[in-house]
């Protein structure tokens, strides 16, 4: 334990240190990552203006408060990408982490959780900019900040086991962008990153009870900025974990026959 | 005493499609594909000992990357037994990979954007190496390659011999037991090739590490190895001493011969291969290698005469090519 807790120190050090080094440029990618909840969040307050100020029981306040707090959770997400995974196998940089004794989920989980302590420290001067132009509404309890906090980190685990195996697929075939693609289409619809879930049609709303998704953006915005129950709350947390262990037993299935496949092509 | 690295009968089959050119072949190809195996390591066995340096030759193609991915556990092999330390490396346990190292001429792994030290300390963590040895193994390291000025500026602003060296560092600092070096000297000036060959050289004689080595520059291998092992075609074709692989494969002697006379024909003694001036070098069947000396001697006013084995180059480019021709 004592190994993985200095490893995760050292790793994290260094990716902190690899940003700091791009700093602007980080700043410049967050200012871009933005655009995407700005539009949504022009759209919906239009909405919710034209129908009386409310729309889905969303408020404009509650809907700025809903993508202000989206700008974070969508950073927070960003995890190693299966694109990356076929990058990594194609140019040989997966054999040298191989030769490790410390798997690569390792070194994924502890590089970009150090560059989250960036991406909060970055995103703080631009939510305040965001809060100062779209007046959102917080009517925050200590139990949401902590849940949140937890929240999300729980998502970011989610997202990178889910990426993760679905990067395992380049261990069989290294043109797979096509599947990608519909994953995230997918993702995109089920989480909660386009619109707030409780907007979504009913039968979306329970379909994705049972999937990960929601689990990953919905549920850390909505522990935040909604009004769910200390019950609700924990028991939010509790199906993230649910979620993180199941990534976690399936990716070493997984694992164990992507690693016979691996050919080590390129390199 | 058990080998430190054992191969027996180790093969690696790869199947691959395979299709004609042209839009009509792509089309056919969508529902009857075609498979070929290409047989990248094909029944090679051998044994190396405890601290023993072996060069593994062979043209592109021949095997040697995929022998040396399957014995540090990157690939599983087709059949075979393969064993390093006493582990089987298809396992990829963690005491194996603390044991072990596999440096790459053209990859890389330590950090691009940040200078080597801190990359180093990332190493110290992989490999739970305790602090104090960490130190002193890093500043030996720095010292044997003469890198002080250098391992606080970002790699990317490093040459490429500048950046091998600090990979060689990254990769040795656990100090391993076996280390398999995949043509570490790739693409770098003579200095930075010869500076490398005398780290490994000091590495192996100080930590009595094993060493299996591929290069294609041969003054690699003269330096570093007195054993080689020669595959083609996933065959091995020689293992033995280097100076063996010259009796076996080489039938021919160089002479040297400088000549007062510049102008005097010396094909009736053997192949004339060169000619710079008054130096003329001669290529003669080993057999005859006395008896021509000694006519040169009697018969022609010889300022001076060398008798040399044939370049390892060449006699490696003519096992390939021989080979070649007779497959």
């Amino acid at each position: 334990m004592r190994r993985y807790i200095d490893f995760y120190l050292a790793t994290m050090r260094i990716s902190i240190l690899e940003q700091i080094q791009y700093s602007v440029a980080n700043y410049f990618y967050m200012i871009g990552m933005i655009t995407e909840p700005v539009i949504y969040l022009v759209v919906w307050t239009t909405i919710a203006r034209q129908q009386g100020g409310t729309t889905g029981g969303y408020t404009v306040g509650a809907f700025a408060a809903y993508y202000i707090i989206w700008t974070l959770v969508r950073n927070m997400n960003i995890v190693f990408t299966p694109f990356g995974w076929e990058w990594r196998i194609r140019e040989g940089q997966l054999s040298m982490m191989l030769m490790r004794p410390i798997h690569p989920i390792h070194s994924d989980v502890a590089f970009f959780a150090g560059w989250k302590f960036v991406v909060i420290l970055l995103w703080l001067p631009l939510a305040a900019i965001l809060s100062w132009i779209f007046k959102p509404t917080f009517d925050i309890r200590w139990m949401e900040v902590i849940v949140f906090s937890l929240a999300i980190w729980g998502a970011y685990l989610i997202r990178t086991m889910l990426l993760s195996l679905l990067g395992m697929i380049t261990f069989w075939t290294t043109r797979v962008s096509a599947i990608f693609e519909l994953y995230f289409g997918f993702e995109l619809i089920l989480s909660g990153r386009l619109v707030p879930m409780t907007l979504m049609p009913v039968w979306i709303q329970n379909l994705s009870n049972y999937l990960p998704f929601k689990w990953t953006f919905f549920f850390p915005i909505e522990a935040l900025v909604g009004n769910l129950t200390d019950v609700q709350l924990w028991s939010g947390f509790g199906m993230q974990l649910l979620w993180i262990a199941t990534g976690i037993f399936l990716l070493n299935i997984i694992w164990n026959f992507a690693i016979k496949q691996y050919s080590a092509v390129g390199g | 005493m058990t080998p430190t690295i054992s191969v027996s009968n180790l093969s690696k089959h790869y199947k691959v499609p395979e299709r004609d050119g042209g839009m009509k072949a792509a089309v056919i190809s969508l529902f009857n594909r075609k498979y070929r195996t290409v047989k990248a390591v094909d029944d090679v066995s051998f044994n190396i000992e405890a601290g023993e340096v072996v060069g593994f030759l062979g043209p592109n193609g021949a095997g040697k990357t995929t022998t040396l991915k399957v014995l540090s556990g990157l690939l599983h092999p087709t059949s075979g037994m393969v064993n390093v330390l006493g582990y089987e490396p298809t396992k990829r346990s963690h005491d194996y990979l603390r044991q072990v190292a596999l440096v790459m001429g053209n990859r890389n792994q330590l950090s691009w954007d940040l200078p080597a030290i801190d990359s180093f300390e990332l190493q110290r963590a992989i490999y739970s190496i305790p602090l104090n040895e960490f130190k002193k193994t890093r500043d030996d390291f720095i010292d044997l390659l003469e890198l002080k000025d250098l391992v606080n500026k970002p790699i990317r602003n490093l040459s490429l011999g500048e950046r091998m060296k600090m990979e060689i560092v990254g990769a040795l600092l656990h100090r391993p037991k076996v280390l398999f070096l995949d043509e570490p000297t790739i693409g770098l000036d003579v200095t930075m090739q010869r500076r490398i060959r005398t780290f490994i050289k000091e590495y192996n004689q100080r930590w009595g590490a094993t060493v299996l080595l591929t290069s294609h520059y041969m003054a690699d291998v003269e330096a570093l190895c007195k054993r080689v092992i020669v595959i083609h075609h996933g065959h091995t074709l020689f293992d033995g001493e280097l100076n063996q692989l010259v009796t076996q494969f080489s039938s021919f002697k160089t002479l040297g011969v400088t000549l007062p006379d510049p102008e005097i024909d010396l094909s009736q003694y053997g192949e004339v291969l060169t000619r710079d001036g008054a130096r003329v070098t001669l290529r003669v069947p080993k057999a005859k290698t006395s008896q021509v000396t000694a006519n040169l001697l009697s018969d022609l006013q010889v300022d001076d005469l060398t008798v040399e084995d044939t370049p390892i180059d060449d006699v490696i480019d003519s096992v390939f090519t021989s080979t070649k021709e007779a497959k």
